[in-house]
């Protein structure tokens, strides 16, 4: 790594205007776009896996066009962890919710008890909360991975 | 020991291979996999979930605890790889 960074260091091949600039329009484009994968996942192919890879994709472009600080600069490294964390609560926390309402692991007719409202609208509803929590939990491990596994762990320098 | 592996290997292939010789055929509409509970779930997931995606449906609904631990497993993967490389400056 540090010899690549010595030979390409003063005009880095990925160091390019027309790249940087391409990556900077699309980015915001990208994540909406995952987002939107991830809330329609109802009515379209998609949901919270692709989503979540199609945002955590989004901060691993950042990194490969500018470096790993603008991309830790974007999604700081605290809050892609509490995101993570909270993805994986929120489901198991609704399935466990569900339970404790009386009702089966994951049977989201349960939460009725908390906002009344129709079986199969808690279905629909259940499905879009439990797909967002997978979304979160998907973005951040991907986003870490590529920081930890690129930069070997120190997120000084990286690709 | 790297024969004996080898023979292990080609006889499990073996096995599997001839195994595959009672699958059911493609698309085969009789078969146990689209005969037992796939019609069920053609007829009713729109109705008992108001998702018209029914890969959707199935994966959050009917087979949530599938995907509840497919998010663990992804999560214990960056948890790993976190703890493992993961190190401060100093």
């Amino acid at each position: 790594m540090k010899q690549l960074q010595e030979r390409f260091g003063q005009n880095p091949e990925g160091d390019n205007l027309i790249i940087r600039t391409a990556v900077r329009l699309l980015v915001p484009f990208i994540q909406l776009y995952g987002m939107y994968v991830i809330v329609h996942g109802h009515y379209s192919p998609g949901g919270g896996f692709q989503g979540g890879v199609v945002l955590g994709a989004s901060f691993i472009l950042l990194a490969l066009a500018y470096d790993l600080k603008t991309s830790l600069r974007h999604m700081s490294e605290g809050v892609n962890v509490v995101l993570g964390n909270v993805g994986v609560l929120i489901f198991v926390g609704i399935a466990v919710l569900c339970a404790l309402l009386g009702g089966l692991f994951l049977d989201y007719e349960a939460l009725a008890q908390i906002i009344p409202m129709a079986d199969e609208e808690w279905h629909s509803l259940g499905i879009f909360l439990v797909e967002l929590g997978v979304g979160l939990a998907v973005m951040s491990i991907m986003a870490s991975l590529f920081w930890d596994l690129a930069s070997g762990g120190d997120m000084e320098e990286g690709l | 020991m790297k024969t004996f592996a080898l023979l292990a290997t080609l006889a499990t292939g073996i096995v599997l291979l001839y195994g595959t010789g009672d699958f059911a055929p493609w698309g085969d509409p009789a078969s146990p996999a689209s005969s037992h509970v796939s019609p069920g779930y053609i007829e009713e997931a729109v109705e008992e979930t108001h998702v018209p995606n029914l890969v959707t449906a199935i994966l959050g609904d009917y087979r949530g605890y599938d995907t509840m631990f497919e998010t663990v497993v992804i999560y214990c993967a960056g948890l790993a790889v976190v703890s493992v490389l993961r190190r401060s400056r100093s």
